[in-house]
């Protein structure tokens, strides 16, 4: 045993140098960081992992594309001005990867050691959940960009500094049976395949609901419960074949949404059921001939290949497939959606050329109508906390000659048909047969 | 009776000199600092939990099993049986997990080497399973744990905070003691001899499984607290807690820290801490591999753990 006495004195010193350089290197970063006369916004997004690919990388390109050209005034109008509110912007970009703890020390590290102005990211559900009442506790502008999750507003009831630019999974679902029922009147059994985590039990819960209230006569055949990052999906695969639905649905994303749409079109799973892939945007140009036709995708909003055609989409899609050689999938135009709200929030209320202030930012944001390459976006739910947009759905039409594929029989739906009032609990919304929904 | 008889050796006074000087810097060092401390200690307590087995020749790859049990049982209780008090809610967790020890312990302790480390894997990712596919839970996005009181008192803004930190150094500060009289009491030096010799203890009349189940039940405690003390601090319970490579972060630790001496979890624990941070910020898309390499070099230059550097130099301090 080692434990003689007279180790203990240099314990003490080894970990009070490692406090004394952790306090060294923070002080001096910090310093750097505050006073530097630039807008300071921290990104975060998935860097490495499997969300990486799909969500994460393509929203970290979309902001340095964004960012760039805010910086050099060549945004269409209204966001001409530089920057923002003409103060140039400065980007410090994490890696949400590594899980909600993680990322709670690191948003912390984020506001606290680098002092950054104000911070848009997270991907994850859960790091959303966890994060929501730090940033209500540290008081700094903070703009979700794309998580799902219907719990946010229920942890934090009474917003001040938190806000999300983007639209929840319910409302994606509730799209997708409206669609479903207006295009497929035909449909009488349901199989669903989702990833076992939240994001996949949340998803199909909100589909079959908002289905059976909307055609009660439809049934479910079969559930699969793969669990996240499978890869392989055969005995899934025969097991709803088996049970022969008119519908597959399935909330899978990136990867394994491509792989289960590859193993799937391979054993003829799609000859006979048509599939609804609520986050199947993304996957369009990897496609080709191997999905078939008719293949029902959503793209969590009017994003990506749904974009309506407008100056700002003019601007960034050319530009994002030049810079990146692949055009922009949704969350890259959510990415933006959610600095052009942060610049649209700062120009509406701080003085001109000023930097802005928190509090600018908070007013300025809450209640805000304002426009992105989706379309105008209304931040008029949750006291003027969360965005109401449309969401779309289309049919996946591959065009063998050219070898372009595009989305066919678009319809669209505005958020005030498929967004739940206030304080309402969605899946009650939806057993309640959508009190207060108004469509079109 | 005098000072210098009341404490078994000089680390201990050292380790409560330690632990004053890091509650003093709770008023002087940075808020994001205090909060990595905060969940670098609490961290330590779960290696603590790794190294005490690895001193006895076992290897742990699911200690995460009891840092999950002591984070869900503070957020469960704190959920759904009201409970608010900081004090209460980690003693559940850790009765929690000593429970659930209690009962493993005694098929566990019958394996060494490999198949104690994959059936320690095993019962993790049976709780990770189980939580991820229990909506009631709240699945993989687990659910936030609301700030606790502390004997009543309730702290608000930065004083909640620093509350929860000068709470962590204390429970280390107690847990390290404690866990330094362990490791030199009877009891703790016999795991050494397990290791080193397990039919030759069993020889000299003593039960070494006895021995083993002992050790892994504190190692459960322990853990237990400081998964408990993750919740309360970060606020938030997710099953990544129970996931392997949780657990395969506690064992590198333990492996960056060393096994020689009752402080070399936490500096391992910090140290660890401290440069994941400054490698995310500063290789935002490398940040893995700067701490691989990093690690790796301290492996490669110090095999026994970064405690070596403080050993080697307290021998040649006593060769002089």
């Amino acid at each position: 045993m080692q434990a003689s006495p007279c180790l203990s004195r240099p314990s003490f010193r080894l970990s009070a140098i490692a406090t004394a350089l952790a306090l060294a290197a923070g002080v001096s970063t910090s310093a750097l960081a505050a006073d530097n006369g630039k807008y300071r916004i921290g990104i975060v997004t998935f860097l490495s992992g499997a969300a990486a690919g799909p969500f994460g990388v393509p929203a970290a390109n979309a902001a340095k594309l964004a960012v760039e050209a805010l910086n050099a005034g060549k945004l269409p109008a209204p966001y001409g001005k530089k920057g923002i509110n003409g103060i140039e912007i400065e980007t410090v970009i994490i890696d949400e990867a590594g899980g909600a703890t993680k990322q709670t020390e690191e948003f912390r590290n984020l506001v606290q050691r680098q002092k950054v102005d104000a911070v848009i990211g997270y991907i994850s559900s859960g790091d959303c959940i966890a994060i929501a009442p730090a940033v209500e506790e540290l008081g700094v502008p903070t703009i979700f960009f794309d998580c799902g999750t219907s719990k946010v507003f229920e942890t934090v009831k009474n917003p001040k500094f938190l806000f999300r630019t983007g639209l929840d999974a319910v409302v994606d679902n509730v799209a997708a049976a409206r669609y479903i029922a207006e295009t497929r009147p035909n449909v009488k059994t349901v199989a669903s395949i989702q990833q076992n985590y939240a994001w996949g039990q949340d998803s199909w819960n909100d589909f079959n609901l908002a289905l059976k209230q909307i055609k009660p006569e439809t049934k479910v055949v079969s559930e699969q419960w793969p669990k996240l990052g499978q890869g392989q999906y055969g005995a899934e695969i025969s097991a709803i074949s088996v049970s022969n639905p008119d519908l597959i649905h399935s909330s899978f994303w990136g990867g394994d949404m491509e792989a289960l749409m590859l193993q799937g079109g391979a054993r003829g799973l799609f000859d006979k059921s048509v599939a609804v892939l609520t986050a199947g945007e993304t996957g369009i140009e990897h496609f080709k001939a191997n999905v078939p036709n008719g293949t029902v995708l959503g793209g969590r909003g009017p994003f990506g290949v749904f974009a309506p055609k407008n100056a700002l989409n003019d601007w960034f899609r050319p530009a994002f497939t030049a810079q990146f050689k692949e055009p922009p999938t949704y969350p890259a135009y959510k990415m933006v959606q959610a600095i052009l709200g942060l610049k649209a929030a700062a120009e509406k209320t701080a003085k001109v050329g000023a930097m802005p202030t928190a509090e600018n930012i908070v007013q300025g944001l809450a209640g805000l109508t304002f426009e992105a390459p989706s379309g105008t976006v209304h931040m008029s739910r949750s006291k003027g906390h969360q965005a109401v947009q449309s969401v779309s759905f289309g049919e996946y039409q591959f065009d063998a000659k050219t070898g372009k594929a595009s989305v066919t029989k678009v319809k669209t739906y505005a958020g005030e048909c498929l967004m739940p009032p206030d304080g309402s609990n969605p899946a009650d919304w939806i057993k309640a047969g959508f009190p207060g929904a108004k469509c079109s | 009776m005098s000072i210098r008889n009341f404490f078994t050796s000089r680390t201990e006074p050292a380790l409560l000199l330690a632990a004053v000087v890091f509650a003093g810097g709770a008023w002087l060092m940075p808020a994001w600092l205090a909060f990595l401390l905060t969940l670098a200690l609490a961290k330590a307590l779960v290696v603590l939990g790794v190294v005490i087995q690895m001193r006895a020749g076992l290897v742990s790859f699911g200690q995460a099993l009891f840092f999950c049990i002591g984070g869900y049982g503070v957020g469960l209780a704190a959920q759904y049986l009201g409970i608010g008090d900081a004090f209460a809610l980690l003693a559940l967790g850790t009765v929690a997990a000593i429970l659930l020890a209690l009962a493993c312990g005694w098929l566990l302790t019958r394996y060494r080497e490999i198949f104690y480390a994959m059936l320690t894997l095993a019962l993790s990712m049976i709780l990770y399973g189980v939580l991820v596919k229990s909506s009631a839970l709240g699945s993989t996005d687990g659910f936030n744990v609301v700030p606790p009181s502390f004997l009543g008192w309730v702290p608000e803004g930065d004083a909640r905070k620093r509350t929860m930190y000068l709470l962590t150094v204390l429970v280390a500060a107690v847990a390290a003691i404690g866990f330094h009289r362990f490791m030199i009491s009877s009891l703790g030096r016999v795991t050494e001899a397990v290791r080193e010799n397990e039919i030759r203890v069993d020889f000299l009349g003593i039960s070494p499984q006895a021995v083993l189940f002992v050790n892994y039940v504190v190692a459960a405690g322990v853990s237990a607290l400081g998964g408990g003390l993750t919740a309360l601090a970060s606020g938030h319970i997710d099953p990544d807690m129970a996931i392997w490579t949780t657990s395969g972060e506690f064992v590198f630790i333990a492996i960056l820290g060393g096994t020689g001496h009752v402080a070399a979890p936490f500096i391992g624990a910090i140290v660890f801490s401290v440069i994941r941070t400054f490698a995310i910020q500063e290789a935002p898309h490398f940040w893995q591999m700067t701490l691989g390499v990093v690690l790796l070099a301290l492996i490669l230059f110090l095999p026994k753990g970064l405690w070596s550097l403080v050993a080697r130099r307290s021998k040649k301090e006593a060769a002089a």
